[in-house]
């Protein structure tokens, strides 16, 4: 599998990314699936700069995801995707069954979220649609970094 | 006008610690605000930024040209309202500079800084 990684992280591309997860996997791709982002130039540049020269940055919409994701699975380099919210994953899901895991990598404070772990709070809402995700048969588990336990979803929603 | 702040964005506890050596140096305090992204998604470090920039006029240093520190501050100084302007690799010696010559709009500041702040990036001679 080409994708070695799928991200739900609601800071998209940053240090974790790039460097925690990117030197270990040797990432030379990062896909970003964010509909916002997609349709603008000015965030795209944004993201581009946190990312360094030799890895190409590739912003989709869903729609746009669901249509190119079996060719990024079939590159032979190895890449990232990255969402920035628990909707865009399911959308994701729903439009691709073959898409069998999420890693959710930073959830943060927001009004409403309870903290389930340090880096992920989540609504009850939220927490019912990764619950949904796992009984879809996909392999939803929670971990920042490489070096960390991943916890699976039953044990923090 | 209000006088010139800065604004120091970083991870963990970076921001905080250069604050603390500007002072130590200087005994300048109330100049420089620490923010940290540390708990943060991109929705509470804004509102981190809003509180320390209030009314600017600023000057936002980020310690990577990149991430979230860096996303979340040139955003603000886009659409912020503030006059703010981002420098990115803080480091102490621009701040030293800075604390000193807070006599121009963001901007300039700002270019001023980067410049203090690469003079001091250098190999020791051996």
């Amino acid at each position: 599998m080409s994708l070695a990684l799928y991200r739900i992280d609601d800071r998209l591309i940053h240090g974790q990314v790039v460097v925690g997860w990117g030197q270990p996997l040797d990432v030379a791709f990062i896909v970003l699936v964010d509909d916002e982002v997609s349709s603008s130039d000015w965030e795209q540049d944004l993201y581009r700069m946190g990312v360094p020269p030799q890895i190409e940055v590739i912003f989709a919409s869903v729609e746009q995801a669901a249509a190119q994701l079996s060719g990024w699975e079939a590159d032979p380099r190895v890449g990232i995707l990255l969402v920035g919210d628990i909707d865009t994953a399911v959308a994701l899901a729903a439009r691709v069954p073959q898409l069998k895991r999420f890693n959710v990598g930073g959830v943060h404070h927001r009004t409403g979220r309870k903290e389930r772990l340090r880096f992920v709070y989540l609504t009850d809402d939220e927490a019912a649609k990764l619950r949904q995700l796992a009984a879809r048969g996909v392999d939803v588990t929670a971990q920042d970094v490489p070096t960390a336990r991943a916890i699976p979803v039953t044990e923090f929603t | 006008m209000s006088e010139l702040r800065g604004v120091i964005v970083s991870h963990a506890a970076v921001a905080q610690a250069l604050v603390a050596a500007v002072t130590a140096i200087t005994g300048i305090e109330g100049v420089l605000t620490p923010v940290s992204n540390e708990g943060c998604g991109t929705e509470a470090l804004g509102q981190r930024l809003r509180e320390a920039v209030g009314a600017g006029p600023a000057v936002l240093f980020v310690d990577l040209p990149g991430g979230s520190c860096f996303t979340s501050s040139a955003r603000y100084a886009k659409q912020g309202g503030a006059d703010v302007a981002v420098v990115t690799g803080v480091n102490l010696a621009m701040l030293l500079d800075f604390v000193f010559h807070r006599d121009s709009p963001p901007a300039e500041a700002a270019r001023r800084a980067v410049d203090a702040g690469a003079k001091a990036i250098r190999v020791a001679a051996s």
